[in-house]
């Protein structure tokens, strides 16, 4: 098997262990740590920001309104009315400008 | 219990199953777009059509599954890509701990092979169903993640598949289809306490990571400095009537 097949088999068991393993580790405690928690609470968009703000450093007009328009959206809109939103003015502008 | 309920019981399970359907259904109508763009996006970065579907069908998580694509594409040791995976998905947990009150019912087997499919919106509509009268049945729980996961398996293959008739996915913005995305996820948590500050630290600390000291660290640097934020401030916010 290839190194990617590994590579995709051990990140499958990574997320297993995170779907069973909270209610395996969590549960045990009746309550946790307010650090902790605060902390835990901040794990999504800590993530998800490195991957957003280093590439929009890369990008150019296009990226940059793509993401400030999906920005605005995602305030009222719900996932996929931003991705499409966003979408659509990064492949307008880029096939414009 | 009464006879009546019972024998209302005993054929409502079938029912039970595909009512879960109706419920999945615009889930899976707003995630296709993100199972064919994993498909595509997929062979774009080097896996073959079958790559691409083993990775939905036993990762089984959108965001995480497209960071993996992002560091495929890298020269990124193999466990770091895992490592990302696993931090991406680490909100998992939190979902296995709430729900894990509302399922005490299940089997043993049935949590362990049930938290296999717990994504976000099968965590979200499953708290929804534990505050029905019937509460978060396995039957129920398995019919929802039956049709999103034979959905998104299949969305890998469609995507995978018509990737590679992409010819110029600059113009189609395929390349940056991922962080509008992400944004779009970040935007998703923004009524989590702390959020701005942590997204401001992440975001300094992760493009300062990102020159200077290179990808993919830019991503665990990022990450760490947010929710070392998050650890040092929260509690105060926490703690607002008391202190």
């Amino acid at each position: 098997m290839s190194s990617t097949v590994w590579i995709i088999l051990a990140g499958a068991l990574a997320t297993y262990l995170t779907r069973i393993g909270g209610h395996l580790v969590l549960s045990r405690f009746e309550r946790l740590h307010p650090r902790v928690e605060a902390g835990l609470n901040a794990v999504p968009a800590a993530v998800l920001t490195t991957l957003v703000a280093p590439a929009a450093t890369t990008g150019g007009p296009a990226e940059w309104a793509a993401l400030a328009v999906a920005g605005l959206v995602a305030l009222r809109g719900n996932l996929m009315t931003m991705f499409l939103t966003g979408a659509a003015v990064l492949i307008v502008l880029r096939n414009l400008l | 219990m009464t006879s009546t309920s019972m024998s209302e019981m005993r054929p409502s399970r079938i029912a039970e199953f595909f009512g879960a359907f109706r419920i999945a259904t615009p889930v899976v109508v707003a995630s296709a777009p993100f199972g064919l763009l994993f498909g595509a996006l997929a062979v774009q970065n080097g896996l073959s059509v079958g790559e691409a579907i083993l990775m939905s069908a036993t990762v089984f998580a959108g965001a995480s599954q497209m960071v993996g694509l992002e560091l495929f594409n890298q020269t990124v040791p193999a466990w770091l890509v895992v490592l990302s995976i696993f931090a991406v998905n680490f909100r998992h947990v939190l979902y296995s701990a709430a729900i894990g009150r509302n399922t005490r019912h299940w089997t043993p087997f049935q949590r362990a092979f049930g938290f296999f499919f717990l994504t976000d919106i099968q965590y979200a509509e499953g708290e929804k169903q534990a505050e029905t009268p019937r509460g978060l049945s396995f039957v129920w729980y398995m019919g929802m993640a039956t049709f999103i996961y034979v959905a998104w398996v299949a969305e890998a293959a469609i995507g995978s598949i018509f990737g590679n008739l992409i010819s110029d996915s600059y113009a189609l913005g395929l390349d940056f289809m991922l962080p509008i995305y992400f944004l779009g996820m970040v935007m998703d948590f923004r009524r989590r306490p702390l959020w701005l500050p942590v997204v401001l630290v992440s975001s300094a600390a992760s493009i300062a990571a990102y020159y200077w000291v290179g990808s993919p660290w830019h991503v665990s640097i990022g990450a760490v400095a947010g929710i070392t934020l998050a650890v040092i401030v929260g509690p105060v916010q926490t703690q607002e009537g008391r202190s």
